[in-house]
């Protein structure tokens, strides 16, 4: 499973890289593997606020449709459109296909979240 | 006659289905039910309570398992476990001994996928070995174990109804469109006179087929609407691998069912804009 060792991770299996105050998520590789196939993408529209442990977006599997979840709070500067057309990269490239970038309100609540390191042992946990 | 089966639809005398089920006959008194696995307490106790004088009903669930292979290539992987000339086994029929990879088994040209294929029964005792055996065989021909995920994509493509969705108690076999399994010209039968009046009155709801225009996946329970009123609710859907299209079946008011009628899946709190199409939507010649 592919952890990359400089992003931050949530509990609920979603990623943020960031620089300054910003940050982009997406949903993590364990994520994509255990969701399977996806064929959907629902994404909030720029310029909504965003909380931390909010739902902000769903992803859909042949199966089901999950929530995604914010790890961080602020407001949405961006969304990957890309991901409408092909909801599939998000499968092939867990962590190019970001979901939404944050202009982030709290950047000190990217100490809750977990390192690489702890993400990983959290994975074998689950 | 012997070594064929129908599908059947078991109905309380309301017209609602107790349960879809296949019939096959072994001999002029000799029949085997199959059940969809979750009702088959259900179906047991429904088929006891109404039972007539001289009828014997064991449930044999326990004793037998079942394996699927489907698919365009199912008869060439089957024919390499078994001597049985599988050819010769038509769409809905059974033979009810056939030694495959050396178990001896039941087996029909029958399935769940809209697609050619068989259905293996044998004793649970050796099925696994003949799981193993079916995905050695089928290794050159690309053969992978499907999940209840992949089936209910085939199936939906090919519109089988999942009971518990497309059909229930609630939900009676005209208004499923699958009236052409009600034999109105048989002796009589448990929900007869339900069924016959729903027929020359017309049901009042219909199953229609549709696809989404907008970007949306229309999944089990969501309402449909029509310029603003609900008028039914999804009963099956998802994306169609086969299409690459977002299809669903709806359960709704049979004047909003015709085919190029404009209706709305209303998808976490959004209407989103679906048409009425032909159903099925995936249509596969069986052998």
């Amino acid at each position: 499973m592919n952890i990359p060792a400089d992003l931050k991770y949530s509990r609920e299996h979603e990623w943020v890289r960031f620089e300054g105050a910003e940050a982009s998520i997406g949903i993590t590789d364990y994520a994509q593997h255990a969701l399977g196939d996806i064929v959907f993408v629902e994404l909030p529209e720029v310029g909504e606020e965003v909380s931390a442990g909010e739902a902000f977006a769903v992803v859909e599997s042949v199966k089901a449709a999950s929530d995604v979840y914010s790890p961080v709070s602020g407001k949405i500067t961006k969304v990957n459109e890309r991901l409408f057309t092909s909801p599939e990269l998000v499968n092939s490239d867990p962590y190019g296909s970001w979901f939404v970038i944050v202009l982030m309100s709290d950047p000190g609540e990217l100490d809750t979240l977990l390192s690489a390191e702890e993400y990983d042992k959290f994975c074998e946990e689950e | 006659m012997d070594g064929q089966a129908i599908y059947c639809l078991m109905c309380y005398p309301d017209g609602g289905v107790v349960d879809d089920i296949l019939v096959y006959r072994f001999g002029p008194e000799d029949f085997f039910l199959v059940v969809n696995a979750a009702n088959t307490d259900k179906d047991y106790n429904w088929l006891t309570q109404n039972n007539i004088d001289g009828v014997e009903i064991s449930n044999i669930s326990k004793d037998l398992a079942q394996l699927a292979l489907q698919g365009p290539l199912a008869e060439k992987i089957l024919q390499v476990l078994t001597e049985t000339d599988l050819k010769s086994l038509k769409f809905f029929h059974i033979l009810c001994d056939v030694k495959v990879a050396g178990s001896k088994c039941m087996v029909s040209r029958t399935g769940y996928t809209g697609e050619d294929g068989f259905e293996i029964y044998t004793n649970p005792n050796n099925a696994s070995a003949l799981w193993d055996a079916l995905l050695e065989a089928g290794k050159p021909y690309g053969v992978v174990p499907a999940g209840l995920g992949a089936r209910d994509t085939l199936r939906m493509e090919a519109c089988l109804p999942l009971y518990g969705h497309e059909l229930s108690p609630d939900i009676t076999p005209i208004e499923a469109g699958l009236g052409k399994f009600v034999k109105f010209e048989k002796p009589d039968f448990i929900g007869r006179v339900a069924l016959a009046a729903e027929l020359s009155k017309g049901p009042a709801r219909k199953l229609a087929g549709f696809e989404m225009k907008e970007r949306g996946i229309p999944r089990a329970c969501y309402p449909v609407e029509s310029g603003g009123r609900e008028i039914g609710f999804v009963t099956s859907g998802g994306y169609s691998p086969t299409l690459k299209k977002n299809i669903g079946l709806a359960l709704i008011e049979a004047g909003c069912a015709e085919q190029g009628s404009k209706i709305d899946v209303v998808i976490r709190g959004k209407r989103l804009t679906a048409v009425i199409v032909r159903i099925p939507f995936y249509k596969k010649h069986y052998k």
